[in-house]
């Protein structure tokens, strides 16, 4: 029983994390069908009563304002991006909570050779798994429904994986910090509902006042939901640079984020 | 940072044998509280070395410090010749650990928790599946391995968190109050496979707040108190230098209590501790000194000579019981 151990100071770091996510895979292995259901369930809802149901509506008056598309097709890369978010809150909050207080993966993993920001990193790459398969299931959705307009949708599908890595990592990097469950609450309400709300998801910015619509741009959703959009729509050639833009502040974002929760864990962890 | 106890050092020195775990004023704060207020300390290779202590002593806060995974504030710690802090990765791959509340993940099945487990470390599936089966059969968990662990009990639980925390082949196995909560059943179990892989060389470093687990399974232990070692030595030791060969027991009638315990102040005992409930006198010899009792006009309810304990040891060097 003592054997003398080889010490892993050949390791890679990201071998680590690697190492995490795979428990994470094992979790997952259990529950992944009852899963699957609840993300088709999702856009088909969101497509069917907004798609057909008051896009027939919409579609009777102009459509100008939408770029002359259908509201169909104006609202279904917006769902994309705004699920990711979605995914990203659901799967970067009380999973991340509940690893330290409920099932205590976390607690459990720290005696191993992981060090915090193994154990971070390991739980993003798990969500970002989460949402390349929530947001390939939306496409198909929306491809289902024959919201796609441009094969340019394929950049579409990245554009929106990037939106919710933008919110899981600064997300999971506060979430772990998080003393009360409470706090999740305010942030679904206060923070998610209004960015689902007025990020350009449901109608175009254009309606909103100039000072409202300055705010909305400056909000993380509202980027993610313009790039996938204009992937869908197959407008994006037109504003290379702002599509760069888009994509540099979700990167940013993600970046700060991933920064963040290797010291927000470790600070937790490691006390 | 309190010095040594004498006793101490005559325990440091031991016979020329390899050091694991090395503590030199060894300190840990949280804001102004202190829990671990500089103590020394060496491990030696194939012992059981437990830290006793109630509630609050700061034995976890010096169990995560080993476990590297709670930085020390101050003073010197190296484990298996290593700096924690620096190479807290390196030495946790040698070390395995049993945690006062099981981590346990209660979705997985039995088997799936130790291969959870065994993927931290690194190790391939194969050498996993190997070493799962062997360690489900030493904590005699083979025929519950497809199980879920949710419905387990206590017991059951505690011995696959014991298995777990084996996957690695750890040179140390750290356990922190290994039996809180278990029923005295299961309590023995544990001890016993406890008692099996010291055989086998793993050295145990276990808190603990029961003194029968201390005397069972420790070689030499050190009682805590307000992050300070209070004394150490090897069980039978501390019960010979802090108490009397016998312990007598008295329970009065409530209303008697003060009284009896007031009359029982000047009796010849070495030492006499009034506890709520009861009384207890330090004697040489508990027979003759109840019938001294008794001669001396006291009658108690309830009477009991027995042994002395590290519970006694604890009462008379901190003044308070273990388990308060």
């Amino acid at each position: 029983m003592a054997a003398s151990l080889a010490l892993p100071s050949s390791v890679r770091p990201w071998s680590l994390s690697f190492r995490a996510f795979q428990c994470w895979l094992t979790v997952y292995r259990r529950i992944w069908r009852s899963s699957i259901w609840s993300s088709v369930l999702g856009p088909v809802c969101y497509l069917g009563a907004l798609g057909f149901g008051l896009g027939t509506l919409v579609d009777k008056h102009s459509t100008a304002s939408l770029g002359g598309v259908s509201y169909l097709a104006f609202v279904a890369p917006a769902i994309l991006a705004s699920g990711a978010m979605n995914t990203a809150m659901g799967e970067a909050s009380y999973p991340v909570f509940g690893s330290l207080k409920w099932n205590r993966i976390y607690i459990g993993a720290q005696a191993s050779p992981l060090r915090p920001a193994d154990i971070f990193r390991g739980h993003l790459m798990f969500m970002v798994m989460r949402l390349a398969m929530n947001c390939a299931v939306v496409v198909l959705v929306m491809w289902a429904f024959g919201a796609i307009r441009s094969p340019w949708v394929v950049l579409a599908y990245p554009a929106a994986v990037l939106t919710g890595l933008a919110f899981a990592a600064p997300i999971a990097a506060w979430a772990v910090t998080v003393k009360v469950e409470t706090s999740f609450t305010y942030i679904f309400r206060f923070v998610m509902m209004p960015l689902m709300l007025f990020s350009g998801t449901f109608f175009p910015l254009s309606q909103l006042p100039a000072g409202l619509r300055a705010l909305a741009e400056a909000m993380p959703l509202w980027h993610g939901v313009a790039l996938c959009r204009a992937f869908s729509l197959g407008t994006a050639a037109g504003d290379p640079a702002g599509m760069l833009g888009h994509a540099v502040y979700l990167a940013v974002l993600a970046a700060v984020g991933i920064w963040a929760g290797a010291r927000t864990y470790r600070r937790r962890l490691y006390v | 940072m309190s010095q040594p106890p004498a006793s101490l050092d005559q325990v440091l020195e031991r016979p020329e044998t390899e050091v694991l775990v090395r503590a030199r004023g060894l300190t840990k704060t949280f804001g102004s509280f202190t829990a671990v207020d500089g103590i020394d300390f060496d491990l030696y290779r194939g012992e059981a070395f437990g830290f006793l202590g109630p509630n609050g002593a700061g034995k976890s806060s010096t169990m995560r410090m080993i476990g590297c995974v709670s930085p020390p504030t101050s003073g010197e710690l190296s484990i298996l010749g290593r700096d924690p802090v620096r190479d807290g990765s390196a030495i946790r791959a040698r070390l395995g650990v049993v945690p006062q509340e099981d981590t346990l993940d209660v979705e997985l099945t039995v088997r799936e928790n130790l291969l959870v487990y065994g993927r931290y470390f690194g190790l391939p599936r194969r050498v996993i599946r190997e070493r799962t089966a062997a360690l489900l059969e030493f904590v005699q968990l083979a025929d519950r391995a497809g199980d879920k662990v949710d419905p387990l009990s206590g017991g059951l639980k505690r011995r696959l968190t014991i298995a777990r925390s084996l996957v690695n082949e750890p040179e140390i196995l750290i356990l922190d109050e290994p039996t809180t909560g278990l029923d005295p059943q299961a309590r023995h179990v544990v001890w016993d496979r406890l008692f099996r892989l010291k055989q086998h060389g793993v050295t145990l470093i276990l808190t603990t707040h029961y003194m029968d687990e201390a005397e069972q399974l420790c070689d030499r232990l050190v009682v805590m108190d307000h992050g300070r070692f209070a004394a150490a030595g090897s069980p039978r030791d501390l019960i010979a230098r802090y108490c009397s060969p016998e312990v007598l027991e008295l329970r009065f009638d409530p209303a008697l209590h003060d009284v009896a315990a007031d009359k029982l102040k000047d009796f010849s005992a070495e030492r006499t501790e009034v506890l709520a409930d009861r009384i207890l006198l330090y004697v040489p010899d508990g027979d003759a000194a109840l019938a001294a009792v008794r001669a001396g006009g006291l009658e108690p309810l309830t009477s009991l000579v027995r042994r002395g304990t590290l519970e006694d040891v604890f009462l008379r060097l901190t003044g308070r019981r273990l388990e308060d």
